[in-house]
């Protein structure tokens, strides 16, 4: 049953007000979509793309992505590498410890499903089995243009977010992002 | 019109106070908007990257973002801090600076506050800036947050007395402790940087206001590989912003005090002065930053062993010369 709808029912009530507060919610979604600050988080290979892709060639800060070592300061987790099950309690933590607009990029074979591990006892199938994943980048590790492709991805979907879905509001089910491998070695 | 602007707040000079107090603590949360960008714009090039680009022309609008993004997270007070200490340790950081920038003269007459000791005011209002880094690594309940704020009061301790000997240096000089007579000293005598203890002091203010500033070579109160993010661990949102806002609002004002005691503050031929204090204030920052994105980090012992060993006693016999060949 529609957050939305109700929200809109109240909004119209207000004459003029729908305006307001619609561009009021465009400019919150760009704030938020603008500077995506990310928790360092490498775990395995995958991370070493991932510093690749902030790094001189791919710089990810132009689109204000920048690494913050502290989850107080951190919109957005990269998940970068396979997640050990000794591993997983402290991501949920650190998942935890980030306020609230957050998001979580699960990046490569392994945070996705596991990836080549997937036999493997003591490798957690794919990191969604704790936190809620928004963008799946795939690839064994992802090339920095495969992430940088799951991060645009998650812009435009936080561009369209609407005002009460990120307010405490109960969460809409969300569809995730699925990007799928690309280039000669993947 | 402004005739009659001037005359009403001269009969209400509660007024006027005011007005000078919102546009200076104004310009103090707008200065960081910029000074980030450029700080992210040259570390870029430093680095051989662009740095922001995506946001508004040439990222122009990437500050502003991340400001209204702040603005909007959550705002996470740990269980177990201490939570009237949590809660002010951001403001008075921010007000030490505001306090800061009140004596500071931008153009001939532009100053909110003439004060005759302005320059003893400096020092002693830059030091509540040590106190809120303590408060917010103390009360944060955190490990990483108290040894920042620790090795944050050891340091700027130390950095703080050879910093106060070299600007006494120039008020021994010039003969005075207000900002502005001793920018009018050096417009009618020439700038301080060429006089050679002046020269000396200068060297070690531009030493000592890196480690004020917490900038890289002594970057030791939030040291990302070792202290997660030192004393704002437990800090998100907008009290994060504020710490944030001080810090580099605070290396705006270290520049502009630099470019006041030693390098004539508005002097300089053709511009108009208010330009003229600016450029000299931006070209610092560069060097700054500049320094910042080049050298690696010291440990804490180095760090102070440098202090208390190198610069407290040159800039003490410094302080003689500059006695010597400074009074009149």
């Amino acid at each position: 049953m529609g957050v939305k709808e109700r929200l809109e029912k109240g909004l119209i009530k207000v004459p003029g007000g729908t305006i307001l507060i619609a561009k009021m919610a465009d400019i919150m979604a760009w704030a938020r979509k603008s500077s995506m600050w990310s928790l360092t988080f490498g775990l395995s290979c995958c991370a070493i793309e991932m510093m690749a892709t902030a790094a001189s060639r791919y710089d990810l800060d132009r689109f204000g992505m920048f690494f913050r070592a502290t989850p107080r300061q951190a919109d957005v987790m990269i998940v970068a590498g396979w997640v050990s099950v000794k591993m997983a309690p402290f991501i949920k933590r650190l998942y935890e410890q980030m306020p609230e607009p957050k998001y979580v990029i699960a990046m490569g074979g392994c945070a996705s499903a596991g990836g080549p591990y997937r036999d493997s006892i003591t490798i957690v199938k794919g990191v969604d089995q704790f936190v809620p994943v928004d963008v799946y980048v795939y690839g064994c590790p992802p090339r920095p243009e495969n992430l940088i492709l799951g991060i645009l991805k998650l812009q435009e979907r936080i561009r369209r977010e609407h005002l009460a879905e990120k307010n405490g509001l109960p969460k809409p089910v969300r569809e995730p992002i699925i990007i799928p491998e690309a280039g000669a070695t993947g | 019109m402004i005739a009659a602007v001037i005359q009403f707040f001269e009969q209400h000079p509660l007024l006027w106070t005011f007005v000078k107090a919102v546009v200076l603590a104004s310009f103090t949360l707008m200065i960081p908007l910029a000074v980030i960008w450029i700080e992210r714009k040259v570390a870029g090039f430093i680095q051989s990257r662009l740095g922001p680009l995506h946001v508004g022309p040439h990222g122009t609008l990437q500050t502003v973002a991340d400001a209204l993004k702040l603005l909007l997270k959550e705002d996470i007070v740990p269980d177990g801090a201490d939570k009237r200490f949590f809660y002010i340790a951001p403001y008075i950081a921010f007000i030490s600076t505001v306090l800061s920038f009140m004596v500071l003269p931008f153009a001939p007459g532009w100053v909110a506050l003439e004060m005759n000791v302005a320059v003893l005011f400096v020092i002693g209002v830059s030091l509540f800036n040590v106190v809120s880094i303590l408060m917010a690594g103390w009360s944060s309940n955190n490990k990483y947050s108290l040894l920042g704020g620790l090795r944050a009061v050891a340091q700027l301790l130390s950095y703080e007395i050879p910093m106060v000997l070299s600007v006494l240096a120039v008020v021994f000089y010039t003969g005075s402790l207000s900002l502005t007579e001793i920018v009018e000293y050096q417009v009618k005598h020439g700038w301080n940087i060429w006089h050679p203890p002046i020269m000396i002091a200068a060297l070690i203010y531009f030493i000592c206001a890196l480690a004020e500033i917490n900038r890289t070579p002594f970057d030791l109160p939030e040291a990302e590989s070792e202290l997660v993010s030192g004393f704002n661990t437990e800090y998100s949102g907008m009290r994060f912003a504020f710490f944030f806002a001080s810090e580099f609002a605070n290396n705006f004002f270290i520049t502009a005090f630099a470019a006041a005691l030693f390098f004539g503050g508005w002097d300089g031929p053709i511009l108009p002065p208010i330009v003229w204090t600016f450029l000299k204030v931006f070209v610092m920052i560069f060097v700054f930053m500049w320094v910042r994105w080049t050298p690696p980090r010291l440990r804490i012992d180095q760090i102070l062993r440098f202090a208390w060993q190198l610069l407290v006693p040159v800039s003490l016999v410094n302080l003689l010369f500059a006695i010597a060949l400074g009074v009149k």
